[in-house]
């Protein structure tokens, strides 16, 4: 079995043979003999070396997250020989950018006006959910193209809030 | 004793209650609004009932059903966990109508606790200490402006109907006066529908420090200790631990004396918490008082070894504080952290959704109190805590090494929580320290936060390739052939498949 594997940004090369009850890897070309099991859905017990991991996995549609310990790696898989190379994670949208609201509620407050010039983590929105207030900031400096809703709107997740460029 | 309880609540707090009913062998009901069914407290009574939509005002605060389902279920008495009616006299009268016992204070304790102006012009009266300031709301900008030149800035602004830091403002200086005084009033007016306003003198950098109170209906009252509740975000508490440690034996005695003569002056019965502001000095001073139980009640329990619901119960059913003051030990050391569904990479956005992964610690010293399990989806309308871990240990140093080792073995996947924040407190000297004010959090998080120890990278790699081969079934494993079409739907794999997958290998 051949993957591309991208973690944390960084490309690997993974090829996995089931020998003798364990796993002969190739990483990058290293050879690697480690023994690994599902110890439940979404949890691995992993044994290289004698050293024991705990690997825990997280996944949306469009997101795979793997933890090692407690901590958090952004994960890409690829098989190569398939057909259907599914992409994960956003595509990077070139210069413009787009805030999103990150779970359904209600915005409140309008904290810029269109075609402003914004900095990064600028305020650009307040969304109130789960009783609390919460401003949704600008992910990077440029102008605020667009403003796409109002005070008082009520919010899907993921709905789009407003367009920097 | 009572036939039957219904907790007018959700989420950890009503399993909690639904628990200790199940341990005095009485009945429980639950409520639910239309997005709770699936909820863990409507699993674990023993009844439940529906109350109405998502919206709070609808179902949870809505006395009218509550008072139903009591009927409709035969229940004669009503536990209100925190929050919602807990602290609202009309329920509290309401439920005394309907000939239903509410497990709290009188109607009249709470009416006067909850006004702080009210509060203090009882406890001045009462010799308590209080921070210098009105015990009335100011009726102009002129007049606050001379209460503060009089007491000296800095002040607080604060609201008389007040809570959760709405309606607060700090001024240093006259000039920024008369504007804090409009927005104070207007966001009161908004939040309690009452726009009272009063002045008290600024603490700088004080401590948070509440003492937990018991009273029977008998005129015994006792103290529990205090717990240490400094670390604050945004006004909410986010970790406590009792006992504080700043407070020795002496100063928990003159704390504990103070607040069992303000619940006694406010006629006070069953649990409630009387809180105090504690500044660099050590003196203490009055705040107000949470006539309910607490979040944080666990610490108590732990370090006293008394089931504070229990209690409660025992109180509320006309029986007598079973201890005395003298009887009460304290032993060893508590801390508790919050649990929420909140992303701290993203400023703590609540983060609601589906539980996908659930790995929960246990072992020595450790004590969860939750409302979530795998495969609950964790609604957008209430109040985003999840959980309380709880650690004990013989002192603080052995509470603290076991938390950061429970918080290491708990997992929450498929929804962000803040269990990270926890690992960063915990690990921090200043609170190894003990060096902790309301301030203290947010100079934590404005600190650069030490990067995760990223040298697993590799393991990660290999595991995303380990996962695609032995746990197929899952939409992320979809790249490698076909069985992503099953995504989701049917999380469980076959073994036999599995292995042919894994034979096939070769």
């Amino acid at each position: 079995m051949i993957y591309e594997v991208n973690i944390d940004g960084q490309d690997y090369r993974l090829e996995l043979d089931r020998v003798d009850g364990l796993w002969q890897c190739r990483l990058d070309g290293r050879e690697i003999r480690l023994d690994a099991i599902l110890a439940r859905p979404d949890v691995l017990s992993v044994l290289i070396d004698g050293k024991a991991y705990e690997v825990k996995r997280e996944h949306s549609s469009t997101d795979l997250h793997l933890w090692v310990g407690s901590a958090r790696y952004a994960a890409r898989l690829r098989d190569p020989r398939s057909l259907r190379n599914r992409g994960y994670g956003a595509a990077d949208g070139g210069g413009t950018r787009r805030l999103l609201a990150p779970m359904p509620g209600k915005i409140v407050r309008i904290l810029a006006q269109e075609k402003a010039e914004v900095e990064a983590g600028q305020g650009i929105i307040v969304v109130e959910a789960m009783k609390m207030q919460n401003e949704i900031k600008s992910p990077k400096k440029g102008i605020l193209q667009r403003i796409l809703v109002t005070e008082g709107a009520n919010v899907n997740a993921s709905d789009v809030l407003a367009i920097v460029e | 004793m009572f036939k039957k309880i219904l907790i007018a609540n959700r989420g950890e707090i009503a399993v909690r209650i639904i628990r200790a009913c199940r341990e005095l062998g009485i009945p429980s009901v639950a409520v639910y609004s239309e997005v709770d069914r699936a909820s863990l407290h409507v699993r674990k009574a023993d009844e439940a009932y529906p109350i109405g939509p998502a919206a709070a005002s609808q179902s949870y605060l809505n006395i009218t059903k509550l008072l139903g389902v009591a009927k409709l279920s035969g229940a004669d008495a009503i536990h209100p966990g925190y929050g919602f009616l807990s602290e609202n006299a009309r329920f509290a009268k309401a439920c005394e109508e309907a000939g239903i016992k509410f497990i709290g204070p009188s109607a009249a304790s709470m009416e006067l606790m909850g006004s702080k102006t009210r509060a203090r012009q009882q406890m001045n009266g009462a010799g308590i200490p209080l921070v210098p300031g009105t015990s009335q709301g100011v009726q102009s900008a002129k007049e606050a402006e001379q209460i503060a030149e009089d007491i000296g800035y800095p002040v607080m602004l604060k609201a008389a109907a007040g809570g959760g830091g709405k309606g607060m403002r700090l001024v240093q200086a006259r000039e920024e006066l008369r504007a804090a005084l409009e927005a104070a009033q207007s966001e009161a007016q908004r939040a309690f529908g009452d726009g009272e306003i009063y002045v008290e003198k600024a603490i700088i950098n004080p401590r948070h420090i509440e003492m937990q109170v018991l009273a029977d209906e008998y005129g015994n009252t006792v103290y529990l200790g205090e717990r240490e509740c400094s670390i604050q975000r945004r006004h909410q508490k986010v970790l406590e631990e009792s006992p504080s440690t700043v407070v020795d034996p002496e100063m928990r005695r003159r704390m504990g004396e103070t607040a069992v003569r303000v619940a006694k002056a406010a006629g006070y019965t069953n649990a409630g918490t009387v809180e105090f502001l504690v500044d660099q000095q050590k003196n203490f001073y009055f705040l107000e008082m949470n006539t309910r139980l607490q979040v944080e009640h666990p610490v108590t329990e732990l370090i006293t070894g008394l089931d504070l619901v229990h209690l409660q119960i025992h109180i509320a059913a006309g029986e007598k504080l079973p201890f005395t003051q003298e009887e009460v030990r304290l032993r060893g050391h508590a801390i508790e952290c919050r649990i929420y569904a909140e992303d701290p990479d993203n400023n703590y956005f609540p983060s609601p959704g589906k539980i996908t992964l659930l790995l929960a610690p246990s072992g020595p010293g450790i004590r969860r109190d939750s409302g979530m399990y795998e495969g609950w989806t964790v609604p957008v309308e209430y109040d985003p805590l999840l959980a309380k871990l709880i650690g004990y240990g013989t002192d603080r140093a052995q509470a603290i090494s076991r938390l950061v080792r429970a918080l290491n073995e708990y997992f929450v996947g498929g929804i962000k929580t803040n269990i990270s924040l926890f690992r960063r407190i915990l690990n921090d000297p200043e609170f190894h320290r003990g060096n902790v004010n309301t301030g203290y959090l947010d100079r934590l998080l404005q600190t650069l936060r030490e990067p995760d120890r990223r040298g697993n990278a590799e393991v990660a790699a290999l595991a995303a390739g380990l996962f695609a081969v032995l746990d197929p079934a899952s939409p992320t494993a979809g790249s490698t052939d076909a069985s992503g079409s099953s995504a989701g739907q049917n999380r469980t794999t076959s073994s036999w498949k599995t292995a042919a997958r894994t034979d096939a290998l070769r």
